[in-house]
């Protein structure tokens, strides 16, 4: 397997993710591009949101604002076939530091986690780190467990993907 | 030490060996059951029942308790088992999303390389 991705940049990239405790999520992975490079990729909306949302996950974006300056809001409305109302992202820019680190809250409800992005540029390559704090396990368990739902089929999917490689 | 967690691995997988305790644990991943309802699901007399639940909790696979007649059997390592289901069901989605943020960040590489390339002409 390993050798059939060669031509994957990505190849030796490996996305790692860890309960650092029963309120944190921390997901780490290193790009192959400077800083400047994966920031942009994270803050310009009309980038962002062709990401975020992996292709196979069915959803469409309905509209998408990110002013991403400490103070600024941002507002995520998705659609996915399965479900009649659309879903609303939203919340605010606390910190902001181009090519270095950005933090944003949840505000859907008062259960939403703080989630803080850092990049750190080495030799080239950007090490990515996801952290979210909810302030609760409850809180925790509750976001997760509705962000992996619906998933199967996009991982058969990516099974898929990664089998033909 | 060493000596104690050998032995213990040797009394998992000498209770795992058997296709009956493995339907037993993976019932009991489900849910908590009684060893009468284990019996009765797996159509064993109660005794045949109360031997392999004594294997799997020899082996730390199950715990037991005994609330007036019935003895409740649920799974010993069910926490760290879903634990590592956990953590690799949001690593494919986190996995997935970080793929197409490689094609993007791939692309914007690339503009700026032809950007650079056009400034020097």
């Amino acid at each position: 397997m390993p050798e059939g991705k060669e031509n994957s940049p990505a190849a030796m990239n490996r996305t790692a993710v860890e309960r650092k405790s029963d309120r944190e999520l921390v997901v780490t992975r290193t790009f192959n591009a400077p800083a400047h490079i994966v920031f942009e990729a994270w803050s310009k909306p009309e980038l962002f949101t062709r990401w975020w949302v992996p292709k196979s996950a069915g959803m469409s974006l309905v509209s998408c604002d990110m002013d991403v300056r400490a103070g600024g809001a941002y507002r995520f409305v998705f659609r996915h076939p399965a479900f009649d109302q659309a879903m609303a992202f939203f919340g605010t820019y606390k910190e902001v530091i181009p090519n270095k680190r950005i933090v944003w809250t949840n505000e859907e409800s008062d259960q939403g986690a703080v989630t803080t992005v850092t990049f750190e540029e080495k030799a080239g390559k950007t090490l990515v780190t996801f952290h979210e704090l909810y302030p609760t396990q409850a809180a925790l368990e509750e976001a997760l467990a509705g962000s992996a739902e619906g998933l199967p089929e996009q991982f058969a999917q990516l099974d898929e993907l990664l089998a033909g490689r | 030490m060493v000596q104690y967690s050998e032995t213990r691995l040797d009394a998992s997988f000498a209770a795992l060996s058997d296709a009956t305790r493995r339907g037993v644990l993976e019932q009991l991943t489900r849910a908590d059951a009684s060893i009468t309802e284990l019996a009765e699901k797996f159509h064993m007399t109660l005794t045949g029942m109360k031997k392999h639940v004594g294997v799997l909790e020899r082996a730390a696979l199950v715990t037991t308790e005994k609330a007036g007649r019935v003895r409740t059997c649920r799974i010993a390592m069910r926490g760290l088992e879903e634990e590592a289901a956990w953590i690799e069901r949001h690593r494919q989605l986190w996995s997935a999303r970080f793929e197409e943020l490689d094609k993007i960040v791939e692309q914007l590489k690339f503009k700026e390389k032809a950007n650079a390339r056009r400034k020097r002409k």
